[in-house]
């Protein structure tokens, strides 16, 4: 309802963002008017670069958020339901967690190169950390009268794991999928901006090299584009799935 | 070999936690078919004694026994229904689906479920909500879905832990009644907790009273009123008013 009142304030900054510049006199090497920022998009847009960008930065992403989700998620399962795997895996987590994942972009590119590589392994990296911790948490949450209940059926260790725990803990881990997909375009824009010369990270530092910032502010837009509309989607996923619980909050994805 | 008489049986149950006595030399037997009710105030163990036999917790001390052999697991041949049926019940699954996580811990064919399932919501009286999901169901019914599930996993043996407790008075009358038809079908034996005195009377065969720190028997009571009971006529007894009377009594002095 009423969705457009939101766009009063961004609408109104833009305005008086292009009237800023009218009123101030000669080119800028560093700022673009709206007005130009948006004659750029359209014509990266309509040239293809854009979208070709977009396609290496969201390859990545999807590859390394796949990647490291899963493998956290199924570590993370793994260690709530072993309490030994827990203690020899303590101290391995905890000095590895806190190394940021930017920090690895030197070594992963002496392994993997430029290219997809290296981006998919650091994206990867980055992702693997919360979602470990956040579905061992999540796993630790779970209702302890339905793990009776399945103690009681006698269900099995897969059994339990597929009828009980991964629905029980469902709608955490969707949260937790959420976060790390906002962590991975942030991984994979430095990435490319520091390191691999590709996608929407290297399209800003092109613009930024060759002296176009209303190419970067159409680059900027679009970015964050992604970002929103990514979590709009998983937000819609989120609903679409947990909407009929009567244990999961939704309200948030409404 | 001859089957044992006792479908249950407790000899010297001892249970400590943490140092502490929770349940000292509990000694009773079951009869197959026979229907017994616990009661107790609360923190007298009524709970703990059903998680014992449920083989959720072990115990320190003495023997319990299902048919002869000694519980160390759970089995599915004893079924458990919780008083909380809100945490209970897989929030995600239908009332179908609820039911049907007990068939397929079982290993029933995914063709035979269905015609399973719905004949348990029918004899729990859920037949027109088998799409519904536990939030869509009252209280009542969400017990209901429990019990069906119980009864899904055909057990030998129903434990029930004030399974009306947070329900109110027409919805508990209604249930108890359902639970002893089912029961009198099915010839279960039923370990019924409650905290209700005219509960226990009008359920059980027998009546066990538990007394507390720690948690013992206190006294064993026949209750000798005939089936079926009735709501109205089985209340007006005037033996169940005298079993009522003697059980109160015993309630009072132990709480004095």
């Amino acid at each position: 309802m009423r969705a457009w009142r939101g766009g009063i304030v961004p609408v109104v900054l833009l305005a008086l963002a292009e009237i800023g510049f009218r009123l101030r006199a000669g080119p800028s090497d560093s700022l673009a008017p709206p007005s130009r920022a948006i004659a750029a998009l359209l014509s990266i847009l309509g040239d293809g670069s854009l979208l070709f960008g977009s396609a290496q930065t969201l390859g990545s992403l999807l590859a390394g958020l796949a990647l490291g989700s899963l493998a956290g998620l199924g570590a993370g399962i793994v260690l709530a339901s072993s309490e030994l795997l827990r203690r020899l895996s303590f101290l391995s987590i905890e000095m590895l967690r806190p190394i940021p994942s930017v920090a690895l972009l030197p070594l992963s590119l002496l392994i993997f190169g430029f290219g997809y590589g290296m981006e998919i392994a650091v994206i990867a990296f980055a992702t693997f950390w919360p979602s470990l911790i956040l579905s061992h948490s999540a796993v630790g949450q779970i209702e302890p009268r339905l793990m009776e209940v399945a103690r009681l059926l006698r269900l099995s260790r897969w059994q339990t794991a597929a009828k009980i725990i991964l629905p029980a803990a469902a709608p955490r881990l969707m949260t937790a999928l959420r976060l790390a997909a906002g962590l991975a375009l942030v991984v994979a824009v430095t990435a490319e901006i520091v390191s691999n010369p590709q996608g929407l990270g290297h399209d800003l530092m092109i613009a930024q090299e060759t002296l176009r910032p209303e190419r970067m502010f159409a680059v900027l837009f679009w970015v964050g584009l992604i970002g929103w509309g990514k979590n709009a989607a998983l937000l819609r996923l989120e609903r679409w799935l947990f909407a009929h619980r009567g244990d999961v909050d939704t309200s948030i994805a409404a | 070999m001859s089957l044992p008489q006792a479908a249950l049986e407790f000899e010297a149950v001892a249970l400590e936690l943490g140092g502490r006595a929770i349940l000292q030399d509990i000694g009773f037997t079951v009869a197959r078919g026979e229907f017994v009710s616990l009661i107790g105030a609360s923190g007298c163990g009524k709970t703990t004694l059903l998680r014992l036999l449920a083989g959720l917790i072990a115990p320190s001390g003495g023997k319990i026994r299902l048919d002869g052999r000694p519980v160390t697991t759970p089995s599915r041949q004893v079924a458990l229904v919780f008083q909380d049926y809100g945490r209970a019940l897989l929030p995600w699954r239908t009332a179908t689906g609820n039911v049907s996580l007990a068939l397929e811990a079982m290993g029933v064919p995914p063709a035979e479920r269905p015609q399973r399932i719905a004949a348990l919501l029918a004899k729990t009286g859920l037949a027109g909500h088998a799409d519904k999901y536990p939030s869509q169901l009252s209280g009542g019914m969400q017990q209901r879905l429990q019990i069906a599930r119980s009864l899904a996993q055909d057990p030998a043996v129903l434990l029930m832990d004030e399974p009306f407790g947070a329900l109110d008075a027409m919805t508990r009358q209604a249930l108890q009644d359902e639970v002893l038809r089912i029961v009198a079908e099915r010839g279960a034996t039923v370990l019924f907790v409650t905290h209700d005195l005219d509960e226990a009377l009008y359920l059980g065969d027998r009546v066990i009273v538990l007394d507390a720190n720690p948690g013992r028997i206190a006294r064993m009571l026949e209750i000798p009123l005939p089936r079926p009971r009735n709501q109205l006529t089985t209340r007006e007894n005037s033996e169940f008013l005298r079993l009522r009377r003697e059980l109160f009594t015993a309630m009072q002095e132990m709480l004095a």
